[in-house]
């Protein structure tokens, strides 16, 4: 089967729909399925639970939090990232906060979809965002796919999750087809994947950058061997396989689509400095401090991470192997 | 279902199938004496914990309820065990109204283990979900769509629940709030948005924010909208059960704007600061209009003084479960953050 992510995201969507009466979708131009992972499903399950709201984020990512409480599952899509800065109150000050607050009386099962998270090419400064960061530094759940298998488990977990979850579906991932060949099946948040194995750098890459990593990674394996580590859920991190890995590879880049200060790159290069194995100052790739993207083609690439740089990173460890890949130089 | 009228002539006498008269979720609020009893015991937890914030028992202080009695226990007479409430930082009325035990109250105030939230919300977050008390909320305006969910939970579970969201005049201007009238009215939803206007938003008087009416707002999304004297329990109470059962038999959401006074501060700091934003006439003006002697007007020659008495023992008691209360420890700091039970990584290595 070939299956596209978006397609995935909407498979995953209709199988927890099917699978359980709780779970409802609230979002704009849901019915239409204008974003594509809400496509017909309010023919298949109705508008009592493919719920089409007015422009009203705070007011209907309230209610779905309202809805959480009281026994339902709901998943709310935003067709664009910045609408997460506008119920950045609801998400981070009112869902996430409930079962502390409350000593655990209350759960917010509450899912939050991004399809279409980070650039777009051409979409400019206010649609352009991927604020994964900001829910990772929160303590929501926050999950960021980079394949269709993955987008379609990790999707089905993060509403089987008793918490708020933030799922970011980058734009630039949303082409990416599979041809699946598995059963597709929940994927437990939390757990990384390794999609290639390498012995002389780990690349932690973010969502969509998972495959211009594994591109970079191909490029480069005559002159040095790169795992390519995809965290897929980046709150809770997989450190303990972070660790792991760089025990094998003890050289670390991090390449992040988010803005570099207090970024998840940030973050993924400080626990390791503090706490696992390093033979060499680790690097990260990111967006420049503070990027808003600018609209002009050739500026909104410029500001976003790019393979140039990472082979550049990865080059800057010096000439780990010979050319004619003989023996090792460490 | 049916529902009363105001003020039933019979003061111990069960009003016709009263709301909350038996079973779990009880309050007792279904007769008049109940409901005196209610003010009653709003207004001396109140007392007893500005003592205690006083005695720095309670750290952080409270925003104290005193004179705004009549508001909860009114619109909480008109609710059942199952209906639900979201609920504002000056919610301990509304939160004992609704059923709450006030040992386990106080004992969250003090930020005890036997508090209703384990001690881990403190005044401005206390929640009873057994009770359909979806918590108070630190947040202005928050619980409006909060309850506005559950209202469209309880209608997709095919529950007959009326969900009430309690809020102030402060929240008026909370978009947020706005919107949830919005979703209320185009989904018909069994919700009532109360407005509890005690004329300032802490300082500012609703007078010099509020453009417009609170009632031309809620009239302006077609939810019908009633202005109800909210010193007066028995007005409120029947203003409420009207729009309770127009919401729980499919007539959409309701909208009270009860019109209150706080005779304390905003907070408890408030005593330190000698802010002069009100008169002393003022508030004098509006202590005459408590609404506790105007119940206590309504029952025959000496309950209220047998009430009282049952209130003081109850709270005696309250107090004593509250202090024995162990203290959480510092270890279990983070209990609770997820539901599923994960431990985010420590602040520092061990």
């Amino acid at each position: 089967m070939r299956l596209s992510y978006t397609k995935a995201l909407n498979r995953a969507l209709t199988d927890a729909l099917a699978a359980d009466p709780a779970v409802c979708v609230f979002g704009e131009d849901v019915g239409a399925g204008m974003a594509g992972p809400t496509l017909n499903l309010l023919e298949r399950f109705g508008p009592g639970r493919i719920v089409d709201t007015p422009l009203s984020e705070q007011g209907f990512t309230s209610m779905a939090i309202g809805a959480a409480l009281t026994g339902r599952r709901p998943v709310v899509e935003f067709q664009i990232p910045s609408l997460l800065f506008l119920v950045f109150e609801q998400l981070v000050n009112q869902a996430h906060k409930f079962s502390l607050m409350t000593g655990g009386q209350a759960a917010v099962p509450l899912t939050c979809l991004v399809p279409g998270s980070g650039s777009r090419d051409g979409w400019a400064g206010q649609h352009s965002d991927h604020p994964y960061g900001l829910f990772a530094h929160a303590g929501v759940k926050t999950v960021v796919p980079a394949t269709p298998t993955d987008a379609y488990g990790l999707l089905r977990s993060a509403i089987a999750d008793p918490d708020p979850v933030v799922v970011f579906a980058p734009a630039a991932a949303l082409p990416v087809r599979e041809t699946v060949t598995w059963e597709l099946a929940p994927i437990p948040l939390g757990r990384a994947r390794i999609h290639r194995a390498g012995s002389d750098v780990t690349v932690v890459a973010v969502g969509h950058l998972v495959h211009d990593a594994l591109a970079v990674a191909e490029e480069l394996a005559p002159e040095l061997s790169v795992e390519v580590f995809d965290p897929r859920t980046l709150y809770p991190f997989d450190w303990a396989a972070l660790a792991a890995s760089l025990e094998r590879t003890g050289r670390l880049v991090v390449i992040d689509d988010s803005n570099r200060s207090c970024g998840i790159g940030a973050e993924v290069l400080a626990t390791a400095a503090e706490e696992m194995r390093l033979v060499a100052p680790p690097r990260r790739i990111t967006r420049p401090d503070g990027a808003v993207l600018p609209f002009a083609p050739a500026l909104d690439r410029a500001v976003q991470p790019h393979r140039e740089q990472l082979r550049s990173a990865l080059r800057a460890f010096g000439p780990l192997r010979p050319p004619y890949g003989e023996g090792r130089a460490r | 279902m049916t529902r009363n009228g105001p003020a039933a002539p019979d003061p111990t006498a069960p009003d016709p199938a009263a709301p909350g008269s038996t079973g779990p979720g009880s309050t007792g609020l279904d007769t008049v004496a109940g409901r005196y009893r209610m003010l009653r015991l709003v207004r001396g937890f109140e007392e007893l914990a500005l003592a205690l914030v006083r005695a720095g028992e309670i750290t952080g202080g409270i925003h104290p309820y005193v004179g705004q009695e009549a508001v909860a226990v009114g619109v909480c007479a008109a609710l059942r065990p199952q209906d639900r409430i979201t609920s504002t930082h000056r919610g301990h009325g509304h939160v004992l109204a609704k059923g709450a035990d006030p040992g386990r109250l106080l004992a969250e105030l003090l930020g005890r283990t036997g508090g209703l939230n384990r001690g881990r919300g403190g005044s401005m977050h206390a929640a009873d979900f057994s009770l359909g008390i979806l918590g108070a909320n630190g947040m202005v305006g928050a619980g409006g769509a909060i309850a506005v969910g559950a209202a469209w939970s309880a209608r997709q579970a095919g529950e007959d629940r009326v969900a009430v969201a309690f809020f102030g005049d402060g929240a008026l201007n909370q978009g947020v709030l706005l919107e949830s009238f919005n979703l209320a009215a185009m989904w018909r939803l069994p919700v009532l948005f109360v407005c509890e206007d005690n004329g300032y938003a802490t300082t500012l008087p609703a007078a010099t924010a509020v453009a417009g009416s609170a009632t031309g707002r809620a009239a302006a999304f077609g939810i019908p909208a009633v202005e109800v004297d909210g010193m007066d329990t028995e007005a409120v109470r029947a203003a409420a059960a009207e729009a309770v059962e127009r919401a729980a038999d499919g007539g959409g959401p309701g909208f009270l704007r009860c019109r209150t006074y706080r005779f304390e501060g905003h907070h408890t700091m408030e005593r330190l600061m000698k802010l002069r934003y009100r008169t002393p006439e003022e508030v004098a003006d509006w202590r005459t209009r408590d609404p506790l002697p105007r119940a206590a007007a309504l029952l025959p020659p000496g309950l209220a003084g047998q009430l009282d008495a049952s209130v003081r023992q109850q709270l005696d008691a309250a107090r004593e479960f509250a202090l024995a209360s162990e203290h959480p420890s510092p270890e279990r700091a983070l209990e609770h953050l997820y539901a599923d039970g994960l431990r985010p990584r420590a602040g520092a290595r061990a």
